[in-house]
This record gives structure tokens, C-alpha cells and sequence, in this order.
């Protein structure tokens, strides 16, 4: 698993709605292509086409909030963003996030910590961000999380675990 | 040695666990799967987990809301996935477009909610059902194909907040009221990882409709569960199941995170602003504000009681000119009742319009969303910007007694004079 994600940032504020990350308008298919393109619209109408693979979100609290929607994450994940950092997240967003293996962390403070298009360096090992202003610690994963995440998502995971109950 | 919450109680029996304590990482054996059109996503992961039967059709039960009638070949397409899946898999309990509801109303109104279960579902809003005594929680698509392949899911047990709330409801005062005043005091992500158990005279005194709309809109304190503890009023809701009801509750002693008081007694109707559901401030403080559109729709409030509300207040009135009122049932059961109480007449010989079931407006999805300059006032649960339309769109949050007033004169106005 990739534990060291180096990339531009972009910045939110708080309670980031899963309404703001794709609109219901939007849901009456099943194709992640039109989640991303219309990624974060109702906030930032430049971010779906400007976002390049690697990047990071980084935004104040509560992101995710709102719906079940899945498809929230998903659009992130295919836009190619590597990791969100926020101070909390809402409970489904965070465990739609972690069954996708897109890595979504709290981090107190991250949202004055860094400022839009800046660098940040993410160590998932070490369970630091650097930013320009300073290095700053996240909420360590709880280690059922973790393993999602190092499974390539939920999914992986469950495949995983079939195949080794089938051959035992 | 301490007692236990409700949500304890159900992870503990779930995960059989002869106790459970929060922050325990279960995994807990699901009674109740249902799902919505989420079933479409979810049949892409399912497939790739690469189970071939859901775990137990018998514990499943799927219905059509967010898009009925489905208004692009697109999505009619998606309905037809659902229910060539739910045959092939024998899902007995879905419940196709014509006998559908919005899932919360419809896994209240059949009876498929009873206390003490463990219930997951495709849609944030499943806290609903927890005002049975459940401990039921909203999950993703992966999840639910998780559970479709294994029939468990794993859970981090939740602190448990106590709402406790006192006092008499006045005249026109609603749950809808006092859970909006709830969510403005903890803010709207103040229960995140949470259950809310809501408590005290008030709460027991709450027939069943006003119980699910506190419980619903804990998802908007960021909850993962609301519950109710079930008592005779519970039982009599769920009299119809003939299944063995006794009593379900927390025990005296048990341990809460927070806690929270309220008396109600002398709190007026609330209306959430625009655009958070906490940003809630009393009618009187708004009232004026010009609308152009009044949905009464959602889970939250579009039940046969709400429909009653407005109804009284609309009868013999005209809505204002230039105001579009639209009343869209929570269930089809709701739809058909409201049609044979003469509910629908009422909506109609006031300007207004009368539609079948679907979760359509409340998320910006069809039948009915805003455009950019328009202000609403909403029965419904969530005002985010571009929830229900364009993002610059305005959306009020408030009961329907005030959502009918309002209506009538074109502008907020506190239902206790109209």
C-alpha cells in the first residue's frame, strides 16, 4: 500500500455536504465519469477540471455530511485525489471513503494550516502531514481501518477473505 | 457494574457479546437489510466480491423512492436491474413502483421495524426507524454489498447522547420543532458517530409519526442512530405484525456520553435557514420572508398526520399567487389515504399540486427542483446549498402547520395566528 502521498492541495471549508460533492441532479446513472466531472460543483465549478491525480482536498470540519451517497467518494477517487485531510468527517462519508481505499484522516488544524495550491506530505506510517507552515499529526486509523486500507478497500478485502476460506 | 444503552444493548445481542462498550470495534449480524435504488451501485461491488447468493432474502427487503416514476431511460433502466435481481435472488419483500414508499415510511408502515433489531440501510436517513426501538444505521453501497455477501457488518460501538425533554408542546409546535431546536443546540455534526436516545414526558407522550421525525433528522447532528424506547404506544403501531412485542428500553443505570435538557413548554415553531439545518432561528424572527415554493414531501414529514395539519390549515384558503405548493405523500399507502380523506381535494382547491410518492424534490432529483433565485420553505430535513436545486436556491426548514400558513401568504408566517 502507498503510505507516502506528496501533492498540491485544494481547500475547503466547513461542513463540505455531499450535496455540494455531486448533486442529486446528477445521480441517475451509474457511471463514476459524471460523479467526477461534476466533482464539488456547487463550491468550486473549476476543481473537476483542474484537479490532477495526486492531489490532496484538505477542508475544515464535518466534510461528507449529508447523504449515504456513494457516489461522493467515488468522484473524488476518480478525479484521482490521493487523500483527504479534515478535522472530522461525517460517519458514512468516512466509511464510503475507507471501502474505496481512498484515505480520509483527521487532522486538527489542517485547514489553517494550508493554503490553496500548496504542497503538503502525507505519511500514513508516520502519521504526520507536512505543510509550508508546519508539520502537523493526524488521528492515528483504528487498526480495522487500516486493514481496509491496505486491502485496496473493502471489496479487495472481502475477496480476499473468500479465497482463503474456500482453500482452508 | 453499569447499565446499558439501547444501541449497546442491540450491538451487544448482535455481536453476540455479553456486553459491548463504546469504542469496541463488533462485528454485528444484521436482522434487517433494506435498501432503496442504491441497489444499483451496490451491484457493482457485490458482483466483484463475487458472492453469488444475497445472504438471506428473507431478512432483505428493497423498494423504488428516489425516482418515481423514473424520469430518464437511464434510471427506468436501474429499476429494471433492481427488480430482475430482487427475482432472481428471491427477494420476496420489494416492493415495486404502485405499492412503494419512501424506504423509511415503508419499513415503518409494514411493520418490518421492531425494537431491538439490528436494521441497516442504503440511505442516511435510516436513523427514521429507530423511534421502534431499533438500533438502525445508514451505510454506503460497498456496505450494503458487504452485508448482501456476509450478512454482518462491522461497527464501532457509539457513545450513546441523551435528549431529555420536558414540558407541553404548544399550540402548532411540533417535533419538527423541537428537534430543529435540538440540532441548533449541538450543531449539525454535534452527534457525529453517536446514538441519540431521546427521553423524558414529552417524548413518551409523542404518538409514533412524531417520533420518527425526531429520530430522522439525527442524521442531521451527524447521528448514526436515534431511538426511542418502545412502549405501549410502540406496540400499538406495531399491533398489525402480530409479532411478540414486549417493552425495550435503556437501563436505569446506564452510561451516556452527553446529555441534553429541554422544556418545550413555551418554545414556538422553529425554522432552520438558509443553508444548515442548525442555523435554526424562531418563525417570529423570519417571518415576513417571501417564498415561491412550499414542498411538503420526505421522510421526515409527509405522513398522513402532516398531511392533516396542512389540510386544516388550507381548507377554504387559496395558496398566493405565485406561490407553487406541491404536496408529495411519504408512501403510496399515505397517497391513496389521502385521497379517500378528501385531503387531496383540500390541497387542490387551494392552487396546490398533489403527486405521488418519491424522494424526488427533497434531493434536487425530479418532479419539482428549484432554480437559482427561488426561496422554499421545506417539510424536509436538509438544506445544504444545491440540495434541492440550483445551489444558490434558499431553502427553509419547518413544520407543515407552518409550511401551510406560509403557503397562504406568500411569506413565513408563524402558524400559531393563521
Amino acid at each position: 500500500m502507498q503510505t507516502r502521498f506528496r501533492g498540491r492541495a485544494w481547500v475547503f471549508g466547513e461542513d463540505i455536504s455531499t450535496d455540494h460533492i455531486i448533486a442529486g441532479k446528477y445521480l441517475g446513472t451509474t457511471d463514476p465519469k459524471v460523479f467526477a466531472e461534476h466533482c464539488l460543483e456547487a463550491v468550486d465549478p473549476t476543481f473537476a477540471k483542474q484537479a490532477r491525480p495526486g492531489d490532496l482536498i484538505v477542508a475544515g470540519p464535518n466534510f461528507g455530511c449529508g447523504s449515504s451517497r456513494e457516489q461522493a467518494p467515488i468522484a473524488i477517487k476518480h478525479l484521482g485525489i490521493s487523500a483527504i485531510l479534515a478535522p472530522s468527517f461525517a460517519r458514512i462519508f468516512f466509511r464510503n471513503a475507507i471501502n474505496l481505499a481512498l484515505p480520509v484522516l483527521e487532522c486538527p488544524g489542517i485547514e489553517k494550516a494550508v493554503k490553496p495550491g500548496e504542497e503538503v506530505e502525507l505519511d500514513l506510517a508516520a502519521g504526520d502531514v507536512r505543510t509550508p507552515s508546519g508539520v502537523l499529526r493526524f488521528r492515528p486509523l483504528p487498526p480495522n481501518v487500516l486493514e481496509i486500507l491496505e486491502a485496496g478497500g473493502l471489496v479487495a478485502k472481502l475477496k480476499k477473505e473468500l479465497t482463503a476460506k474456500a482453500s482452508s | 457494574m453499569a447499565g446499558f444503552t439501547m444501541a449497546e444493548k442491540v450491538l451487544a445481542r448482535a455481536s453476540g457479546k455479553p456486553r459491548v462498550a463504546p469504542g469496541d470495534i463488533v462485528d454485528a449480524t444484521v436482522d434487517l437489510l433494506y435498501m432503496h435504488e442504491m441497489l444499483a451501485m451496490a451491484l457493482i461491488p457485490f458482483k466483484e466480491i463475487g458472492v453469488a447468493k444475497v445472504w438471506d432474502p428473507a431478512k432483505v427487503v428493497v423498494t423504488l423512492d428516489h425516482w418515481v416514476p423514473p424520469p430518464t431511460p437511464e434510471i427506468a433502466k436501474m429499476h429494471q436491474q433492481i427488480r430482475e435481481f430482487c427475482r432472481a435472488q428471491g427477494i420476496a419483500r420489494f416492493h415495486d413502483v404502485g405499492d412503494h414508499g419512501i424506504v423509511h415510511q415503508l419499513i415503518a408502515e409494514r411493520g418490518y421495524a421492531l425494537p431491538g433489531r439490528m436494521i441497516i440501510g442504503s440511505d442516511s436517513h435510516t436513523n427514521m426507524v429507530g423511534a421502534c426501538g431499533a438500533f438502525a444505521a445508514g451505510v454506503g453501497a460497498t456496505d450494503v454489498a458487504a452485508v448482501m455477501a456476509k450478512g454482518s457488518l462491522w461497527l464501532r460501538v457509539p457513545e450513546t447522547m441523551q435528549v431529555w425533554v420536558d414540558g407541553e408542546l404548544g399550540k402548532r409546535v411540533y417535533a419538527k420543532d423541537l428537534i430543529l431546536k435540538v440540532i441548533a443546540t449541538t450543531g449539525d455534526d454535534g452527534a457525529r458517530y453517536q446514538s441519540v436516545e431521546f427521553a423524558g414526558p414529552t417524548v413518551e407522550a409523542l404518538p409514533m409519526n412524531e417520533r420518527f421525525v425526531l429520530c430522522n433528522m439525527t442524521t442531521e447532528m451527524g447521528a448514526k442512530a436515534g431511538m426511542v424506547a418502545a412502549d405501549e404506544v410502540t406496540q400499538d403501531y406495531l399491533a398489525h405484525t402480530r409479532e411478540p412485542l414486549g417493552p425495550f428500553g435503556p437501563d436505569e443505570d446506564a452510561v451516556y456520553g452527553k446529555a441534553h435538557q429541554f422544556d418545550v413548554g413555551g418554545m414556538g415553531p422553529q425554522v432552520a435557514c438558509p443553508s444548515n439545518p442548525a442555523n435554526v432561528k424562531p418563525v417570529e424572527d423570519v417571518a415576513g420572508t417571501k417564498v415561491d415554493v412550499a414542498f411538503l414531501g420526505s421522510c421526515t414529514n409527509a405522513r398522513i398526520e402532516d398531511l392533516r395539519i396542512a389540510a386544516e390549515l388550507l381548507k377554504g384558503e387559496k395558496v398566493a399567487p405565485g406561490v407553487r405548493l406541491q404536496i408529495t405523500p411519504a408512501s403510496q399507502r399515505i397517497y391513496r389515504q389521502a385521497v379517500q380523506e378528501g385531503l387531496a381535494d383540500v390541497f387542490m382547491e387551494a392552487g396546490g399540486t398533489f403527486t405521488s410518492s418519491t424522494c424526488g424534490p427533497c434531493f434536487g432529483g425530479h418532479l419539482g427542483v428549484l432554480a437559482a433565485d427561488e426561496v422554499c420553505i421545506s417539510s424536509t430535513n436538509r438544506n445544504y446549498p444545491g440540495r434541492m436545486g440550483s445551489p444558490q436556491a434558499q431553502v427553509y426548514l419547518a413544520s407543515p402547520a407552518t409550511l401551510a400558513a406560509t403557503a397562504i401568504y406568500g411569506v413565513i408566517t408563524d402558524p400559531r395566528g393563521a
